[in-house]
């Protein structure tokens, strides 16, 4: 950079800098005007709920378009359930793939492992809700969810009526869609770990898993963790594939077959049809509870991560 | 003696579990593309290109408005939001210093990360609300808004892969730096630019909760960008959910000619980035 800095510094005590410069700001500006905005409006568009229902808007599980009554627990929790689940299934997955990639494969089959996640990225939410209501929930149903109810039914989470349509698909189709991101970006941080922390522990007569565990990984936990909590953001706010799988049902259950009801869900389905300005406005304030939670997990997420280095670029679902 | 095999045993057992995680990624996707190809080639035919839906009942009626509606708000949206994109990563890459570009950096990261459908609601409050109808302008402006974070980072990274040594030969010919950015480092990155957008515009196609806020959806041609307008993703959602097996094959069907574009999209631009990287 130094001969870019000095012209820069002889330049600047001759002529400001160029309308140019000054106009790439303004977008740049513009963008995070934009992240300012979007909090704004649907901040206010929310208003008239938190001011008529206040905190109970979290612990009631009353939704009654027709009284005009709106409690959101079931969804926060349909929400956070579906999400646990998918985090459940594709953080193992993810991990054991970016060990791969990063430690294991060989050169010429890295490229076409990383491709074929990539590509998972860029099929869209709507074609995986599509396969979700034709392909894996009849699957589940006759197949995966009679096998669990038979083998694990004294457990709660494994009772009940057994639909293929619910949390257990939703979380299944969103651990599918995160598993991308997770991969990816853990990948990243594993290579970023120094050669030099592997060959001390192989020096030392540890096998190849040992310096695995206990090197690697842990040198790489604060990226691993920042991962994890991007493919939580993206499994948060997703909203078609869930939608079309998970039931629509705003039911507080324990059973992994049982149907529910998730935040954009809910948004999605009532959005045209609300009738009432408290109705759009419960919507609103849902969203923005939405929107709070991946924010916080976004904001942790790539605070975690940059120390590590940059974010990848991604196209799909970044 | 026996701690040894043990050692090694478990060093092999989590070996082969971490390499059949890898081959158990491949079955989603395998399967996924199996059944949009397959259930999707069966609805195809010349028809579906050309027509309009037809109501309930009648079978045939085809997705010629909705594909029509979809490259209709995706090539508004690039124009939207390519400017923004573009000006935003010459900032990050060329002009930006210190705190405000690393502010600005990480609000671009943030606003990548915000969930489609707040996105969505967000444009219908600004847009639809004052506009007071749902429209294929406000259709354009929820894609823009997602398509700008995707071309922002792109084209800063894009522009930091352009050697040094290139802008200090065109600043030693006495070219200002403004000159240098726009004939020489921009000219030179513009096919990863255009990489960038290609992904951009595959991620905004497949998009369906916001463009269900503001655009809705429309069962005619589109009559005027102030209207409603149809768009694949909403074909496939609507159709999809509906109790009419007619228009599940047809979901797929249009599902297929989704898939295509988008991954055309995608692989185009990822063997682009390669080949660029690979040199």
């Amino acid at each position: 950079m130094a001969i870019l800095e000095i012209v820069r510094i002889r330049r600047g005590k001759f002529r400001r800098p160029g309308w140019f410069a000054f106009l790439a700001r303004c977008f740049g500006l513009l963008i995070a005007g934009l992240m300012v905005l979007i909090i704004w409006e649907v901040g206010r568009a929310a208003w008239l709920s938190i001011h008529t229902f206040g905190f109970s808007f979290f612990t009631s599980s009353r939704w009654d378009p027709v009284h005009d009554v709106f409690g959101a627990l079931p969804f926060i929790y349909g929400t956070l359930a579906s999400s646990l689940l998918a985090l459940i299934i594709a953080v193992p997955l993810s991990l054991g793939i970016a060990i791969f990639l990063s430690e294991m494969a060989p050169p010429w089959l890295k490229d076409p492992v990383s491709f074929i996640v990539e590509i998972l990225a860029a099929i869209p939410s709507v074609v995986y809700g599509l396969w979700g209501i034709f392909v894996l929930a009849p699957w589940l149903r006759d197949g995966v969810e009679d096998w669990l109810g038979n083998a694990l039914g004294f457990l709660p989470f494994f009772q009940g009526p057994r639909s293929g349509i619910g949390l257990l698909t939703a979380g299944i189709i969103l651990a599918i869609m995160i598993l991308p991101t997770i991969t990816a970006i853990s990948r990243e941080v594993l290579v970023a770990v120094p050669q030099s922390q592997r060959e001390a522990m192989l020096a030392l007569g540890g096998t190849r898993w040992e310096t695995i565990v206990r090197v690697v990984l842990p040198y790489g936990r604060v990226g691993i963790f920042g991962a994890v909590m991007l493919g939580l953001g993206r499994a948060v706010g997703e909203t078609m594939a869930v939608t079309m799988v998970i039931g629509n049902q705003p039911k507080i259950s324990l059973s992994l077959f049982s149907p529910a009801y998730t935040m954009p869900s809910v948004i999605v389905n009532e959005f045209s049809e609300a009738v009432t300005q408290l109705h759009l406005s419960a919507l609103m304030e849902i969203g923005l509870i939405l929107f709070a939670i991946t924010l916080l997990l976004n904001i942790v997420a790539l605070l975690l991560v940059r120390r590590i280095g940059t974010v990848p670029v991604q196209g799909g679902r970044m | 003696m026996d701690r040894m095999y043990l050692r090694r045993a478990r060093n092999l057992v989590m070996s082969v579990m971490c390499m059949a995680s890898a081959v158990v990624v491949i079955i989603p996707l395998v399967m996924i593309l199996f059944y949009v190809a397959a259930d999707g080639l069966r609805a195809i035919n010349w028809g579906f290109f050309t027509n309009l839906p037809k109501p309930v009942g009648e079978t045939g009626g085809g997705m010629a408005n909705a594909i029509a509606g979809t490259f209709t708000m995706v090539t508004l949206a690039t124009g939207l939001s390519l400017p923004v994109g573009l000006m935003a990563g010459i900032y990050l890459s060329e002009f930006g210093r210190g705190r405000l570009r690393e502010a600005v950096r990480f609000l671009t990261d943030v606003l990548n990360g915000v969930p489609s459908i707040i996105t969505g609601i967000f444009v219908y409050v600004l847009v639809v609300v004052a506009m007071g109808r749902y429209s294929a302008l406000a259709g354009s402006v929820a894609l823009g808004i997602i398509m700008i974070p995707i071309i922002t980072r792109s084209t800063e990274e894009m522009l930091r892969m352009v050697p040094k040594s290139l802008r200090e030969a065109s600043l030693a010919l006495g070219a200002t730096e403004q000159q240098t950015v726009v004939k020489i480092v921009l000219r030179s990155a513009s096919g990863g630019i255009v990489t960038g957008v290609m992904l951009a515009v595959a991620r905004a196609a497949g998009e369906t909760a916001p463009v269900l806020f503001t655009a809705l959806n429309n069962r005619y041609w589109n009559q005027g960008l102030d209207q409603p307008i149809a768009s694949l993703a909403v074909f496939i959602y609507t159709y999809g959910i509906s109790p009419f097996e007619d228009w599940h094959s047809q979901a797929w069907g249009a599902a297929l000619v989704l898939v295509v574009m988008v991954l055309f999209l995608n692989i185009t631009a990822r063997l682009v980035v390669r080949a660029r990287q690979g040199r």
